[in-house]
């Protein structure tokens, strides 16, 4: 259906605080908007993020239609161990996107 | 629902009270969408995210560009003075704002491993407004920064035509 972009080091020193960014290609429709006939168009956006670390949840967020299309968000978290970082998108119209990228801690 | 009682021509003390009742269902049937259709104010949303506790300032620096010209993409980062320890860390950031037809914007939750306590996204504003970033820490205290922002060209009034 759509892409999503996730940047995160690939490597890190453990203890070291990272920053990951990730993006979702998405158009966040609002639900406000009407068309050329006057319809409202339906709502239809990515209403909840998470991101685990080894499993672990380390960042979520509920989003609103207030946010952007192709909803970015940058946040951090703390190396701990070589492994895998998931996201996580959830849409309205029960999509899920997902995406991974894997970071060696040293 | 009124029609309906009127054909009955009887009306009696009963019949009087149900027709009081049918009306003022009648009433409250019209004004609840209304209500509901009203966006609830930036002070709703934000005692709605706190559960009414105390908010106190500082802490919490919300940086937002002061004139944008696309409402459509608003870059906006929230980072809060917070050691991110066990003890005492970030547990939720909630942004509002003020004018656009809902007044959340997102809420996002941190754990103590986040290092630091700083979220960037990109938001969406209707029109020239107030945008607040709520935080809650660990220990239960809410602190909040917000910042005003004028708006050249709108988001999510544009029509598809």
């Amino acid at each position: 259906m759509s892409r999503a972009l996730v940047s995160v080091p690939t490597t890190a020193r453990r203890g070291e605080v990272i920053e990951i960014r990730a993006m979702a290609a998405h158009l966040m429709e609002t639900g406000h908007r009407t068309d050329a006939t006057g319809t409202t168009i339906p709502r239809n956006i990515i209403h909840r993020f998470v991101c685990t670390y080894d499993g672990d949840e380390i960042f979520s967020a509920v989003l609103f239609p207030a946010i952007a299309a192709n909803p970015f968000l940058a946040f951090t978290t703390t190396a701990t161990t070589s492994g895998v970082i998931a996201f996580s998108w959830f849409g309205d119209d029960g999509s899920v996107q997902q995406a991974t990228a894997e970071i060696t801690v040293t | 629902m009124l029609h309906e009682v009127r054909a009955q021509p009887s009306i009696g003390p009963l019949r009087r009270r149900e027709v009081l009742f049918a009306g003022a269902l009648c009433i409250f049937g019209v004004a609840l969408p209304r209500a509901a259709l009203a966006r609830p104010s930036l002070e709703d949303a934000i005692r709605s995210f706190t559960g009414g506790a105390a908010i106190q300032a500082g802490r919490v620096r919300l940086a937002i560009p002061p004139l944008v010209e696309n409402g459509n993409t608003v870059g906006v980062t929230v980072a809060v003075d917070s050691p991110m320890t066990g003890a005492d860390h970030v547990t939720r950031i909630g942004l509002f704002n003020e004018k656009n037809p809902q007044a959340e914007v997102a809420v996002f939750r941190l754990w103590p491993r986040a290092g630091r306590a700083q979220v960037s996204t990109r938001i969406r504003l209707a029109t020239s407004q107030a945008v607040a970033a709520v935080v809650e820490m660990s220990d239960g205290s809410f602190w909040s920064s917000d910042a005003s922002v004028i708006v050249t060209l709108a988001a999510c009034i544009e029509d598809l035509s």
